[in-house]
């Protein structure tokens, strides 16, 4: 691609390519976070006692930007309690006693949708949030209270992190999915035109999304080369639109939107089937995984169960994270629960665990050469020691969007994205105070 | 709560490149010219090249030892420095001179500056530079015409010898250890094109920007201006050390800018300055004006337009 931005070559180790996803045997017990999504944290509506269905509502939206909650298995809410989320902040949670029975609870029945109203309050109802990224709520993002122009609806299915397959395996089995929700968001949204964008390494999602472009001239499928951080939402927008999100604007200020694949294919069973958001295909691999594979986990379940499933392990897991090894979260605990933008969950051994040595930057210009936006890190260092934030700005701190390239090629193994972060804070903290 | 994960900021994996690996990549690549060195100019080349190293890392060990600093020749940084130092010698150079000379580079230039990637110049050039100033090791007037690395073809061009072009490229002519044989340097700099140490824009721009003012000045004479390409330490410099990550710009314009100034202050040291060599001067210069060269050619910035 001539106007590619840059970034770099990720070990693919996709391992569980191709896997079809395996259902979880149903955990004893799940623990549901009210705060799945980017927003202010759902409402508890169950109490202690209570007997809740696979897909029953126990926890309500609170304000606009906010999500839903629902139960992932049928059985007894044993607690209304607090969890410790891996960003460190504790949130309510609700712990379900599971009966094994996976009883569809009543509510669960295919809305009815004949306008653009119907369908955002379906999306919205689902519990839909994004589910490749952040968990920002998806009906909001589809204009929450009026209409939207939408030139562009971009179908994130770059999947560029190393080890995830989750998405590119749920666009070849649940493509179906993925034509009805695009079916009924083309009718009723305002969409001009529907771009999947797949990179190259994933033959399987590019001919399964391309039998969805035959049937509706609307829908058109772009094959992306298989560079981290394809799936970027300002480089897969620049990629397949040509378009430029400045920084602190919007995908919708340029006239996109952008969409999880597995984000629209959830839609379309919600849509058909009425249940919501409650159970996620996630890849479980790395070093200490003793048989890596696709499954479908319920929302809730402890990654101890999920690991469990997997084989358990091979060697001692000493570093656990949430999503891929580019921009996955570490996490505390095995007791940490699936939650709705899990999209894989990988455990590593000693080896992979350790923090590689840093030494002294040598100035080589890997980092700037590699960054998307073209950032300057040992600037943004330069700026944070001295206390000048002129310079942290001008270096393009703000625009980080902490994708990792620029520690990952770095010769001296410096914390780079961890600086970017404190810097992003500091201007921030300043901009606050001012 | 199980202590026994660890937690961290992503990125979990890394490409695995290291510093050591990049300078081992340097001192493979400089191997051929090191070994045509030896060939051309025999054991006292072998004698000069292993000074430069031993000294080069010995005083940065010891350095680290007295200031009480973590160990750091094992970046393998130092035996780059003495490897290029050496290469930039004539075989005939006394060796406590070369010693001398390592010790400044590692010493002066580098670690009291803080050590590696805080010198502000090129320890080996600025070596080299010193070692022409104190001892006058590079100069016409240091060596007897017929000495074995005597007269380099700089100072033969300047009397009217000029030795034939496969001569300059194969390196047997006159000149340091490893300057002469253009053929060895270039091995080694496709080596750390190919092994993506260095780009293309400095070497390019460097020896292309020599190549059209030589052409120039030399009234468009095609022969002569390929001869000064291959003479003196241009290949080595453009190369090896203009490319020298730390005193050398980050962006690809940067690159350019430095490799061009460079060439431009070769030439004209080169044509109309006292020394017959002009590329230590050249990189050594742009290597004081990198930190400008640097602010004026930042990358841009993507979506950086209300920054």
């Amino acid at each position: 691609m001539a106007f590619g931005l840059r970034g770099v070559h990720a070990p693919h180790r996709k391992n569980t390519a191709g896997m079809s996803p395996v259902i979880m045997d149903t955990p004893k017990t799940v623990t549901i976070p009210t705060v799945m999504h980017i927003g202010a944290p759902a409402t508890a509506v169950v109490k202690k006692g209570d007997h809740v269905d696979k897909g029953t509502l126990i926890a309500e939206q609170n304000g606009v930007v906010s999500s839903p909650v629902y139960s992932s298995v049928s059985g007894t809410v044993t607690a209304v309690g607090e969890i410790l989320l891996s960003s460190g902040k504790t949130a309510p949670a609700i712990t379900i006693e599971a009966d094994g029975e996976n009883t569809v609870a009543a509510s669960v029945v295919p809305p009815v949708i004949n306008s653009r109203e119907d369908l955002i309050n379906a999306i919205r109802l689902s519990g839909m949030v994004g589910l490749g990224g952040a968990g920002f709520p998806t009906y909001v993002k589809f204009g929450a209270d009026k209409p939207l122009e939408i030139q562009e609806l971009i179908i994130n299915g770059a999947e560029c992190e190393p080890y995830i397959t989750s998405d590119s395996i749920t666009m070849v089995e649940g493509a179906e999915d993925i034509a009805f929700a695009l079916e009924a968001l083309i009718k009723y949204l305002n969409i001009e035109k529907v771009i999947i964008g797949i990179e190259k390494n994933k033959p399987d999602a590019i001919g399964s999304m391309k039998k969805i472009a035959e049937a509706n001239d609307k829908i058109e499928v772009k094959v992306l080369p298989s560079q981290y951080p394809q799936g970027g939402e300002k480089v897969l927008v620049y990629h397949t639109t040509g378009k430029k999100i400045a920084l602190g604007k919007l995908p919708i200020d340029v006239g996109c939107v952008v969409c999880n694949s597995t984000t629209i294919a959830s839609i379309g069973k919600y849509l058909k089937t009425g249940m919501p958001l409650v159970e996620k295909c996630i890849t479980v691999d790395g070093s200490a995984v003793k048989e890596p594979k696709n499954i479908i986990a319920p929302i809730g379940a402890s990654l101890q169960s999920v690991f469990e499933f997997a084989g358990g392990f091979k060697a001692e897991p000493k570093k656990v994270l949430y999503g891929g090894p580019m921009m996955g979260i570490t996490v505390p605990s095995l007791d940490a629960p699936v939650i709705k933008n899990t999209n894989a969950v990988l455990a590593f051994a000693e080896k992979e665990a350790n923090a590689p040595k840093t030494t002294a930057c040598i100035k080589c210009g890997a980092c700037i050469n590699h960054c998307p936006f073209g950032i300057n890190p040992p600037m943004i260092a330069k700026g944070l020691k001295e206390n000048d934030l002129e310079l942290v700005k001008k270096a393009g701190a703000e625009l980080c969007m902490e994708c990792g390239c620029c520690s990952f090629v770095c010769p001296a193994k410096r914390p780079i994205v961890q600086n970017n972060k404190l810097a992003k804070a500091a201007l921030r903290t300043a901009k606050e105070v001012k | 709560m199980d202590s026994k994960l660890h937690i961290s900021v992503s990125p979990h994996i890394h490409s695995g490149i290291s510093t050591q690996r990049i300078m081992l990549d340097v001192i493979l690549a400089l191997l051929p010219a090191a070994v045509a060195g030896c060939i051309i100019f025999g054991l006292s080349a072998l004698a000069v090249i292993a000074v430069c190293i031993v000294a080069a890392v010995a005083s940065e060990f010891v350095f680290n030892l007295i200031v009480k600093k973590e160990q750091t020749i094992g970046d393998l940084s130092a035996v780059v420095t003495g490897l290029l130092l050496a290469l930039n010698l004539p075989a005939n150079v006394p060796l406590w001179q070369a010693a001398v000379g390592s010790v400044f580079a590692i010493i002066i230039v580098k670690c009291i500056f803080g050590g590696i990637g805080c010198n502000l110049v090129n320890p080996a050039i600025t070596a080299r530079v010193f070692m022409l100033v104190a001892f006058g090791s590079m100069a016409k007037a240091a060596f007897p015409i017929d000495a074995v690395a005597g007269a380099t073809p700089l100072v033969e061009l300047a009397e009217g010898n000029m030795p034939s072009l496969m001569d300059l490229f194969l390196g047997k002519t006159g000149g340091a250890i490893g300057e002469t044989c253009a053929l060895a340097l270039l091995i080694g700099g496709i080596y750390l094109l190919a092994r993506r140490v260095i780009t293309w824009h400095i070497p390019a721009a460097f020896i292309g920007s020599v190549f059209l003012l030589s052409f120039l000045i030399e009234g468009f004479d095609l022969t002569v201006a390929l001869s000064l390409v291959l003479s003196g330490g241009l290949f080595i410099g453009a190369f090896f050390m203009a490319t020298d990550y730390v005193t050398s710009p980050a962006t690809a314009w940067g690159k350019i800018i430095f490799g061009v100034g460079a060439g431009l202050i070769t030439v004209l040291i080169r044509s109309f300055g006292n020394y017959p060599e002009g590329v230590s001067f050249g990189i050594l210069m742009m290597n004081i004006l990198n930190p400008y060269i640097e602010s004026w050619t930042p990358r841009k910035l993507f979506g950086g337009e209300n920054i």
